[in-house]
């Protein structure tokens, strides 16, 4: 956990009195709607279809167990009863009122959680690795740099006022769990051949209706200039960026216009002229944020104590641990991954009960720590692995514990129509009834590592594009129908999926998927070839056979 | 649907009403003859013409106080006059969710 300090406290207490008397102005009419506009998106606060929606940050999804039961009080007191995980590591509340929005933020602001620019044409919510910090084989903990540049950025007048959002995400492992190639700015954490660690800095990546894999324009960036490398892409950015057509604003479009090459000499000299100013970064600037991250106090624990020896005896168990438990950094401990994607439910949601009740088997089991990850899941970071049979029994009883991750019916999906003004065709049903569909665990474990994404519209929300099946949802004449793509992924092996052929109705999504996947099980080289290498081996053809042969 | 965010300009092909959600709370609202807002749709003034639409729309987009993001919906005369929402988009916005909510209002 990062411990806010004074300074920290001060900006977020402040920026709640602020947004009190811009409330209260917007309510009594001195301000109008477009002038209050921008001040509450920079503060989260969204319009949708039936209220107003509410958008709260998770710096790098770390969440302490006071902040998530402070989560589900505002879940409670002010919204519905739940919250919904969204992929950036934000919670949404759907159904807030404007009237309440301060003392919501009041009471977030106490255990040091806010909304700041978690909207608005300014730098977002600092994305990370949901195991940062005890994923085996890191080269170090990202969250200190990802810390850094929430530091940095956020109220920076460079940053707040850019020709369109802008979203960083950082990783320091091998395998990508921060789909850091499709946002407009990822870091990678490595190690050089001098054994020092710095920066892989990839720019232009993102979805919406221009999708974009993100491309390396510096292979390393040492740590102590990441400021300053980061400051001249932003200042290149804002140079050239368009702002006069807001479906070209976005960095990705800028990259693509320029050329990779041209972007990279632009962002070079500025750097150049820059580098060894103001922004180098002193060392004990970067080590004092170290400091305030806490770690556990881990104790030396058997790898296989015998309450795992005696619960593995459980089938029940046993499938949900091999399904939701991973290594971890310390021996006897295990990363214990939260499926928020029951059968028929929608996904990412959380009800105030399952978050009260997480925070304490957080408090209990984990340190008091959770994680929130892209895919709509949550974590608990230090489990014991003697622990884990009470913890399963725990979560069982709160519907907490489908052993599903990873597997078919862990489908990332945007609010879709049910709910955002922007949709213009439903996410969420399509989602349940493809849990129903695939239910059985036999059937999904057969069918192995599968992800589906789901966006309501061509905005992206539930990165359709990188989905191994992407479907996206269009209007036509009024009705609802949807695209599907096959081969797309998010991880560092990155790439947008393929459209198949002809949009499909909404009743006729589901048995497409089921197609799509039997043909995979009759095309597979072997058993543990995963669906997205099947498509890359064979293409999209076979498959487009299957689906429109009968259609 | 197509989102009333791209609405360029107003055509009127079908009865329509003015929505819009209301300020302090953000709950779905109709424009009324009475030069109000109700909660209800059946309440809501009905406009078969561009003209007519326009002239609705100006008049409340004008109540900044009272309701933001005005916009013209189609809906559908029933019979015995109900009034119904014209599309998937509004019967949401109307009705609710189509799907269960976590937890039960």
């Amino acid at each position: 956990m990062y411990a806010y300090d004074e300074i920290d406290r001060t900006l977020v207490n402040e920026r709640v009195s602020e947004f009190r008397d811009q409330v209260k102005r917007r309510l009594s009419g001195e301000l109008t709607e477009d002038e209050f506009k921008m001040l509450r998106l920079q503060n989260g606060v969204y319009l949708q279809l039936h209220a107003y929606m509410f958008r709260v940050a998770i710096p790098y999804g770390t969440l302490s167990s006071e902040q998530l039961r402070r989560l589900a009080h505002v879940a409670r007191r002010y919204d519905r009863g739940y919250g919904h995980f969204t992929t950036r590591q934000n919670i949404q509340f759907n159904w807030i009122k404007l009237a309440e929005l301060p003392d919501a933020l009041a009471d977030l602001a106490e255990v040091g959680i806010h909304a700041m620019q978690t909207s608005g044409n300014n730098t977002r919510n600092v994305t990370s690795d949901q195991w940062a910090g005890v994923a085996p084989g890191e080269v170090e903990d990202p969250r200190i740099w990802a810390e850094l540049l929430r530091q940095y950025t956020t109220l920076h007048p460079e940053f707040s006022f850019l020709p369109r959002k802008f979203k960083f995400a950082i990783t320091a492992s091998a395998h990508d769990r921060a789909a850091v190639k499709i946002h407009d700015l990822g870091l990678r954490l490595h190690k050089n051949a001098d054994g020092e660690t710095g920066f892989e800095v990839l720019v232009g990546g993102g979805l919406g209706r221009t999708p974009f894999i993100g491309k390396t324009i510096k292979p390393f960036v040492a740590g102590s200039d990441l400021l300053s490398y980061v400051e001249a892409i932003m200042r290149v950015y804002n140079q050239y960026g368009r702002r006069d057509n807001i479906y070209k604003a976005r960095i990705k479009i800028l990259v693509h216009e320029l050329g990779v090459e041209k972007f990279a000499q632009e962002v070079e000299d500025e750097w150049q002229a820059m580098r060894d100013g103001a922004l180098k970064l002193d060392h004990e600037v970067v080590e004092d944020i170290r400091a305030r991250f806490s770690y556990p106090a881990y104790q030396k624990l058997a790898h296989m104590p015998e309450e795992l020896k005696k619960a593995a005896h459980d089938p029940q168990f046993e499938t949900w641990r091999k399904n939701s438990v991973f290594p971890h950094k310390v021996q006897g401990y295990g990363i214990v991954t939260i499926s928020l994607k029951p059968v028929g439910g929608p996904p990412g949601d959380a009800t105030a009960e399952q978050m009260d009740a997480l925070a304490d088997l957080a408090d209990k089991y984990s340190f008091g720590e959770i994680r929130v990850g892209h895919e709509q899941n949550l974590a608990l970071p230090h489990v014991a692995r003697r622990d884990l049979p009470a913890l399963w029994k725990a979560l069982d009883r709160i519907g907490l514990a489908t052993p599903n991750v990873n597997l078919i019916t862990d489908i990332i999906a945007c609010p879709g129509l049910d709910y955002c003004s922007l949709a213009n065709a439903r996410s969420i049903p399509i989602a349940q009834e493809l849990t129903k569909r695939f239910a059985n665990h036999d059937t999904a474990n057969l069918i192995g590592r599968l992800h589906i994404n789901i966006s309501g519209c061509i905005n992206a929300c539930g990165h359709h594009h990188v989905g191994h099946i992407g479907i996206l949802g269009v209007e036509k004449n009024g009705e609802e129908f949807y695209q599907i793509t096959i081969g797309g992924r998010a991880d560092e092996n990155a790439e947008l999926g393929t459209l198949i052929g002809p949009a499909v109705r909404f009743e006729e999504v589901a048995d497409v998927v089921e197609d799509i996947v039997e043909a995979y099980l009759a095309l597979r080289a072997r058993p543990d070839e995963l669906f997205v290498d099947t498509v890359k081996r064979l293409g999209v053809e076979p498959f487009r056979e299957r689906v429109y042969a009968t259609r | 649907m197509t989102s009333p965010l791209e609405q360029k300009k107003i055509k009127i092909t079908r009865p329509s009403v003015v929505t819009a959600n209301r300020t302090w709370d953000g709950v779905v609202i109709y424009r009324t003859a009475a030069k109000d807002w109700s909660t209800d749709l059946s309440h809501a003034a009905i406009v078969r013409a561009a003209d007519e639409a326009r002239a609705l729309l100006a008049e409340s987009v004008a109540d900044d106080l009272g309701a933001i993001g005005a916009y013209i919906a189609p809906v559908e005369i029933g019979d015995g006059g109900r009034v119904e929402p014209g599309n998937l988009r509004e019967q949401i916005r109307r009705s609710g969710v189509t799907i269960g909510l976590p937890v039960q209002v």
